[in-house]
């Protein structure tokens, strides 16, 4: 092992690192917001509105994200009424690519995770909101989704933990996030073993983090109290 | 929209042929070490249980593609220097290879969390009745645990086989000639991303689905004398 290149490539990784909480953190809070409608949408008991959430979820979980990223990314180039849009600039540059698909990419699970919880939720309780008079929204609003969220919550926790280490697929695009600076240093001083090592312990290091931090949120919204079994 | 695929589909029926062979592979080699990490984690010996929560706890905070670049670059030199002392040249891994190693050793690292739950979720009664009729630890292992552990973990490696199966498109990275790797060369070709890359999503769309549909009838086989009781 040679330590002083270690220590002497850190900066590098850290600004990797800092790359790659930024990927993540975009995806999974637009990722979290497109999914309750989704997720709600899927939960639904009419076949219409089922349907085409069940179809985007079944298409994003069926292919792997790597596919996603590069119909994204290189194929929406093919198309001449794209590349003359104003959303060129944006469909043209690697960090929004990567960040909207790996929106579109989480939604799609945590809809399936929503979908689950709200169907966790034991019917009496949404029988008896019903009973005192709540509407269908209010109903919505202050029963479902808040018991849903928490039911969810432990499931989400290991999304997160997923898109993090998902987001490696973004050095495939060019980004210099933490997979794809190990690589352009390994370019330079050919320690393939090391750089690569280091960049393991830094994805280990930011999941440990994670889980930490989501065990503090699962006690602060008392999960397990909600749970009444 | 060109049908045959300008004379592209030959090749990427062949890139799917490898990627099935990939996962396969890949699932034997994934299962073998996610039975010894299960059983690690499970035996009353303390290091043997923190080895296997070692391995699955590395393996699973580390990303996928991680993997496949280290194990496929990483081993280089070490490749290099083991052919020497067995004097064959320029030995290395394949891309093959390197993929089946890295893809089984993340398959492994969760099939362990989820063989470990179907051996702690089987009835303590069980193994001591294999105890009291006086058989080894090694025939209650494979004829009273193993034949009851996969109707319990089947669910559970199923959902790992599929992930398995979307992750094999990694192994591009590192040249496979895999169905991801022949898209990119008939879009380098024909200048066609879109085209190529949703062919390619369809034929990993049409593989989940049928690993869906077979894993559906593994279960149904697995639990037939159970009645479901819901």
């Amino acid at each position: 092992m040679e330590w002083e290149v270690i220590y002497k490539w850190l900066p590098k990784f850290i600004q990797g690192a800092i790359l790659t909480l930024e990927l993540v953190g975009i995806a999974v809070i637009l990722g979290l917001i497109l999914a309750i409608p989704l997720g709600i949408a899927r939960s639904s008991k009419r076949w219409y509105v089922r349907s085409l959430p069940y179809a985007y979820i079944f298409f994003f979980r069926g292919t792997p994200l790597l596919v996603q990223l590069f119909l994204v990314y290189y194929g929406l180039a093919q198309f001449d009424a794209v590349r003359a849009s104003f959303m060129w600039t944006y469909l043209r540059d690697p960090f929004w690519c990567a960040t909207a698909t790996m929106t579109l990419h989480t939604a799609a699970y945590i809809a399936e995770i929503l979908r689950g919880a709200i169907q966790a939720i034991p019917p009496g309780e949404i029988e008896a909101s019903r009973a005192l008079g709540m509407s269908k929204p209010k109903t919505l609003f202050y029963i479902i989704l808040p018991r849903a969220a928490r039911i969810g919550l432990p499931a989400y926790s290991n999304e997160v933990i997923l898109m993090l280490k998902a987001s490696s697929l973004a050095s495939t695009v060019t980004l210099l996030e933490l997979t794809g600076m190990a690589r352009t240093i390994i370019a330079r001083n050919y320690l393939t073993v090391e750089m690569f090592l280091t960049a393991g312990v830094f994805y280990l290091l930011i999941s440990y983090i994670l889980v930490r931090g989501f065990k503090l949120l699962e006690r602060w919204l008392r999960v397990d109290a909600c749970q009444g079994r | 929209m060109n049908f045959d695929l300008y004379g592209f589909g030959p090749a990427l029926a062949a890139g799917a042929l490898m990627t099935v062979k990939l996962a396969l592979t890949a699932l034997c080699l994934g299962l073998v070490l996610g039975l010894a990490g299960a059983l690690a984690k499970t035996s009353p010996y303390k290091p043997l249980q923190w080895l296997g929560g070692a391995y699955s706890t590395i393996v699973r905070g580390v990303p996928e593609l991680l993997w496949v670049l280290l194990i496929y670059f990483g081993t280089i030199t070490a490749m290099r220097s083991l052919g020497e002392v067995f004097d064959i040249p320029d030995l290395s891994l394949s891309a093959f290879a390197a993929g089946v190693i890295a893809l089984g050793l993340c398959f492994g690292a969760y099939a362990t969390e989820v063989l470990r739950g179907a051996i702690i979720a089987i009835p303590k009664g069980h193994r001591e009745a294999g105890v009291a009729l006086g058989l080894s630890k090694f025939r209650i292992f494979t004829r009273l645990i193993m034949p009851q552990m996969w109707r319990i973990a089947l669910p559970g490696l199923g959902n790992l086989f599929l992930i398995l199966m979307k992750d094999t498109a990694l192994v591009t990275v590192i040249g496979l000639e895999e169905i991801m790797r022949h898209a990119q060369i008939a879009v380098t070709v024909t200048r066609q991303p879109f085209t190529f890359y949703l062919v390619a999503a369809f034929i990993y769309l049409g593989l989940t689905s049928l690993s869906m549909v077979a894993m559906h009838f593994l279960e149904k086989r697995a639990a037939r004398g159970f009645v479901r009781t819901t």
